[in-house]
């Protein structure tokens, strides 16, 4: 089959995970929730979810537990700065390992 | 039928924008081109425009709005003058980049410092690298009918058109001009018809960060990076010229006025010395041209009309008899020499067409050229050239010591 061609004038994209690609390999901290602090843990109910609210790449899931996408996680570390219960910890990388 | 109207070149240029009938209209006033913004908003104001006038704090938010505007389908304007158009220069890329179909009147102006209202070409000149269309009219006549021409050409290459036109000299003087059947303009121009259609059901990231390399999609199809984008922008302004020349031509059988397509010439037929220029000084050489020939000089005129995209084929077969070229301009690439006498001489290169070129800067900040003047420097060109100068800067009226 013939490669579909690239007719856009500008530069677009339709919204979809991954556009920017695997942007998780950009990161160099990694989150790492304890759910026995998590909010929506220990409830067992939908709670909280300022992580979710607050990452800048949407790649938090709502749910219960929460989840995390590493694939496209950055690492900013926003979640672990907002969390109120202090239930993510960044985790640095060792130099030169992902 | 069309109607004559004794207009000031900003008055023709607010008819055009009301015989386009354009939707969204952005202005932040600056001399000379205020009047044309202003006339357009009591035409809204009053209802006799259905658009919407924004308006904004600076030129780069100017701009801003009417790509927003233009994004989501709407025929838009806006025009500016100098400072106004440099404050615009970042949003200039964007519009291009974007490939959007943005119109604007550029009432050319000197650039500060220091200040001066007063006209010269090289607020446009400055803007040359942006990606837009360039038209240079040479009466107010031209600046009406242009920018009608100026939707048509940029709603189908996808690429946005500045029409220049002298401060002052045009903006504020009255000439008769016609003003067209607003019905046979609307036949003329056709809806514009956005390249991408924005609705919340289909909704699109526009202009993303792109990376240097091409890319696949989420869905697989392989995208350009940045520099294919910057190619299809290249190659829709090399494109455009068959486009502008055509929309002259259909513009003329429908409403009876041929402005020249690309470049336009004046007694230059048998012409052995051709003089070369943009816009109102254009037109003022045309008399300098019939002043040389009363005194026995074979002199034509070739008035370059679009300077982007540059008409590399229409100027080879201008000049191609010329046994000397004297370029005069109202603009001056610091540190080099005027940007249209380069762009001249690099279209000729390489063609066995290599006459002297001579380079006249005039009319810098509004200082005034008078047609005797124009034909004195041609006659000290020749003169110049007998004595084996081939190539020669000159800055006319001006202290240099």
């Amino acid at each position: 089959m013939a490669e579909e061609k690239d007719d856009n004038l500008s530069a677009m994209c339709k919204p979809a995970a991954g556009e920017a690609g695997n942007t998780g390999d950009w990161r160099d901290a990694t989150p790492v929730l304890d759910h026995a602090k998590c909010i929506a843990s220990i409830k067992n109910r939908p709670a909280c979810y300022l992580c979710w609210l607050y990452c800048p790449e949407g790649i938090v899931t709502a749910g219960v537990p929460i989840e995390i996408d590493m694939t496209y996680c950055k690492g900013c570390g926003i979640c672990a700065e907002e969390c109120p219960a202090k239930a993510i910890t960044m985790v640095m990388h060792e130099e030169g390992k992902p | 039928m069309s109607d004559v109207q004794i207009l000031t070149g900003n008055q023709a240029a607010a008819h055009a924008v009301k015989l386009c009938k354009v939707q969204v209209i952005s202005a932040y006033p600056i001399t000379p081109s205020t009047p044309v913004t202003e006339t357009i908003s009591q035409w809204v104001e009053r209802g006799e425009l259905k658009a919407e006038y924004i308006r904004v704090e600076s030129e780069h938010s100017v701009m801003t709005v009417c790509i927003s505007a233009s994004t989501v389908g709407a025929r838009t304007f806006t025009s500016t003058s100098s400072h106004g158009l440099l404050y615009m220069h970042e949003q200039l890329h964007w519009a291009a980049g974007s490939r959007l179909p943005v119109v604007l009147a550029c009432v050319n102006r000197g650039v500060g410092a220091p200040w001066s209202i007063f006209n010269d070409q090289q607020d446009s000149i400055a803007q040359r690298d942006t990606g837009w269309i360039q038209i240079y009219c040479r009466d107010n006549q031209e600046i009406l009918d242009s920018l009608i021409q100026a939707y048509r050409i940029a709603e189908q290459v996808y690429c946005p058109v500045m029409v220049c036109y002298d401060g002052f000299i045009l903006s504020h003087t009255m000439m008769p001009v016609a003003i067209p059947d607003a019905d046979k303009v609307c036949r003329f121009l056709p809806p514009y018809r956005p390249h991408t259609i924005l609705c919340p059901e289909d909704p699109r990231n526009i202009n993303p960060v792109i990376f240097p390399w091409q890319r696949r999609d989420a869905e697989g199809v392989l995208r350009g990076g940045y520099m294919d984008l910057r190619w299809k922008l290249q190659h829709a302004l090399e494109g455009s010229r068959d486009v502008i020349v055509e929309t002259c031509r259909s513009f003329a059988e429908e409403f009876g006025r041929d402005h020249g397509g690309m470049l336009w010439a004046y007694r230059a037929d048998d012409a052995e010395i051709l003089l070369a220029s943009m816009g109102s000084l254009a037109t003022e050489a045309t008399v300098a041209v019939d002043l040389l020939r009363q005194q026995g000089i074979r002199a034509g005129l070739v008035g370059i009309r679009v300077y982007r995209p540059f008409p590399r084929q229409e100027v080879r077969e201008a000049f191609r008899g010329a046994t000397a070229i004297v370029v005069f301009e109202k603009d001056i690439s610091y540190g080099y020499e005027g940007a249209l006498c380069s762009d001249i001489k690099a279209s000729l290169y390489g063609t066995g067409i290599k006459p002297p070129i001579h380079n006249f800067i005039a009319g810098l900040g509004g200082r005034d050229v008078k047609a005797g003047e124009l034909a004195e420097a041609v006659r000290s060109s020749l003169v110049a050239i007998a004595t084996g100068e081939k190539e020669k800067q000159t800055w006319l009226n001006c202290m240099t010591e």
